[in-house]
């Protein structure tokens, strides 16, 4: 398939106070040498718990917040030095649907003028035109034509979050970024906006980067997955190989902490524990940045950070040992 | 005998268009050692209950406008403001959702795990101090000592949730109410803490209620759970029965709305059970009609004429359902 988006080697770094005013400046370092494809029509999630510099790297795509190193093209077209009618342009070719519905739409503005804010930022169509788009998205996201003159206030979040979704495909994008469209609503609403997503991946052709904490979402939308730990990307694979075989320890360890509703797997599987937090990012340690919560970690771990590597075909992870935990981990299933 | 005994339970709520009962004829029993769970969407009515239980409505507001609620044999309904402080954190306690906003951040931990023993328990200054380290060793937090001078914003978020379970359990409260503990934690910080409620409850043998909206946590951590919608309980019974095979059609949308994790995983992927609509609002709560009915696919003539009442499957399984047995 076609690649529709390249990052390679992505920095987004920020600055931290210094100790005095003499102190040597240090920088957290939020996304750190990130690089990978997303495919025309496909969607990649990233997985990661918070603080580890997902929703960073999809600001720094969206050119919402300023990288400080390497590069990200869409359609062969570098987008990080982009100004001015350059960038204009290309924002309407990437979209963003935000986390939280509540906080993301002016509370001033009727739905209709939500929807349209994109055409009249990034287009220069007519008014009609315009209305008929607008009008088109209202129905494809599951709203009603009535709907159209209201405030947000007057909507559910579900359907604040369909707002979201109509106003982000308002310009015809070829990317959308969704960064945790559920995980403010509730449980039962999920389903109708994950629904609604994947329909409107089919009828528009649309590429997603999906952002989210929650394995399961991931699992059931994704086709590509990369997991990230304290601003680099642990391990990358298929949604398939990802879920069915991780590599990482980190990933596995993931994967064992998601509750679940199965009793019979529940007895039988063995929670990987990762006990401690996360290190200092201002103070990252020398070697592999798991290492302090890693089960499996050795003298290597803590001298030598490992690089992203493939391990199989469209398979890669950043470990020394990897998929020792996972195979220590079926043994102990069938013995 | 079960510690904590509900009977009938009705909670109104006052609104600008009038008494609305946010609680309408709630029952359940809690055993001693037990974990039972409250599951349902924002607006159901769970940490209503919680707070009913714990008489933390907020006054002039809500009230209790009849039932009874009895622990360990003792009438809390009515109960006076003074009895109640003295329940409140010694035996009965809650966590909350926030670990962030419900901790004092001008205070280090160790005076507010302190400020509880001195209040409960009359320990001296110097003997609160030191059960308090105690404590934070019980919550497994690494070098406890030094950390009781911290400040809760130099601690991290499992870290904090944490503390407020060593506050909670600081009297050995025979009932722990944990209101959603771990929705603002990542996923293996929540392991984490579930792991320590388990070993805390085997430990203690407290009695543990869980509000929650996610039914893997159920699953993990309670022996029963009571499916509440819009005041009512939708379904009530052992959390092994209702997975299995879920007769209110609320419980079953429930479970299947959410993509759980598939072992393994295979390529076919099905689109996700939506339940539509939405809760309904306050206005229509109490009338005599099925309020799941409007997103219910099941739906007859009955749902809208007669509030259904339990249909019982097995000794302690009821659903609220007038299709209960067919599903």
């Amino acid at each position: 398939m076609r690649a529709l988006l390249e990052v390679r080697n992505l920095q987004v770094r920020f600055a931290v106070r210094r100790r005095g005013i003499l102190g040597p400046r240090s920088y957290l370092r939020a996304v750190d040498d990130v690089s990978f494809t997303v495919a025309t029509g496909e969607t990649m999630a990233i997985v990661g718990e918070s603080g580890s510099g997902k929703t960073t790297a999809a600001l720094a795509i969206a050119r919402l917040v300023n990288a400080a190193g390497g590069s990200v093209s869409l359609e062969g077209e570098e987008l990080l030095g982009l100004k001015g009618e350059d960038l204009r342009r290309v924002r309407s070719k990437v979209q963003f649907i935000f986390q939280d519905p509540y906080s993301a739409l002016d509370p001033r503005r009727r739905a209709e003028a939500l929807v349209r804010e994109p055409l009249d930022a990034l287009t220069d169509r007519s008014p009609e035109v315009k209305q008929q788009i607008v009008a088109e998205l209202f129905a494809a996201a599951g709203l009603h034509p009535e709907q159209l003159r209201l405030f947000p206030h007057q909507f559910s979040g579900g359907q604040r979050q369909r707002i979201g979704i109509a106003r982000a495909l308002a310009t015809r994008p070829k990317l959308v970024i969704c960064d945790e469209p559920v995980s403010a609503l509730d449980v039962a609403v999920q389903a109708q906006i994950l629904n609604l997503l994947r329909r409107l991946q089919t009828e528009y052709g649309l590429t997603y980067l999906f952002i989210s904490h929650d394995l399961g979402v991931v699992q059931h939308m994704s086709d590509h997955v990369a997991v990230m730990y304290m601003g680099r990307i642990v391990e990358y694979a298929d949604r398939i190989r990802l879920f069915n075989r991780p590599q990482h320890p980190y990933t596995a360890a993931l994967l064992s902490a998601v509750p679940s509703i199965d009793m019979s797997k529940r007895s039988r599987r063995e929670r990987i524990l990762i006990p401690g937090d996360p290190p200092d990012p201002v103070n990252l340690p020398q070697g592999c940045r798991f290492a302090n919560r890693c089960p499996i970690a050795r003298d290597i771990c803590t001298s030598r950070e490992p690089a992203l590597i493939e391990i199989e075909a469209g398979h890669s992870a950043a470990c020394h040992f990897p998929g020792e935990l996972a195979l220590q981990e079926s043994r102990h299933q069938s013995s | 005998m079960s510690l904590l005994r509900v009977r009938n339970l009705r909670i109104e709520l006052r609104t600008r268009d009038g008494v609305a009962p946010v609680i309408d004829d709630l029952g359940f029993d809690l055993a001693e050692g037990e974990a039972i769970s409250l599951v349902g969407e924002s607006g159901c009515g769970k940490s209503m209950t919680a707070l009913g239980i714990m008489g933390l409505l907020p006054q002039q507001i809500g009230s209790i406008a009849s039932g009874s609620i009895e622990f360990d044999g003792e009438e809390l309904v009515g109960a006076s403001e003074r009895r109640m402080r003295e329940i409140r954190g010694n035996e009965i306690s809650m966590i909350f959702q926030e670990p962030m906003t419900s901790l004092n951040p001008v205070y280090t931990v160790g005076e507010q795990i302190a400020e509880v023993l001195r209040a409960h328990q009359n320990l001296s200054r110097s003997a609160a101090w030191n059960a308090a380290g105690d404590l934070l060793d019980a919550v497994r937090i690494p070098n406890p000592r030094s950390r009781l001078a911290d400040y809760p914003f130099q601690m991290s978020g499992g870290q904090r949730q944490r503390v407020m379970i060593a506050i909670a359990l600081a009297c050995r409260p025979k009932i722990l109410i944990a209101d959603e503990p771990t929705t603002a934690l990542d996923v293996t910080v929540q392991a984490q803490i579930f792991d320590l409620l388990r070993d805390l409850r085997r430990e203690t043998g407290t009695s543990i209620i869980l509000i929650t909206h996610d039914m893997g946590a159920v699953a993990e951590m309670a022996d029963r759970m009571i499916v509440m919608y819009a005041g009512r309980t939708a379904e009530i019974g052992p959390v092994d029965a209702l997975i299995s095979h879920p007769r209110h059609p609320y419980t079953r949308g429930l479970i299947s709305c959410v993509p759980h994790i598939q072992v393994p995983l295979t390529e076919t992927r099905d689109e996700l059970t939506e339940v539509g609509g939405v809760v309904p609002s306050l206005s229509e709560f109490g009338a005599d009609a099925c309020l799941f009915a409007s997103r219910c696919v099941h739906r007859t003539d009955e749902c809208d004429s007669r509030r259904p009442g339990p249909i019982a499957f097995g000794p302690d399984h009821t659903a609220d359902c007038w299709h209960a047995e067919a599903l």
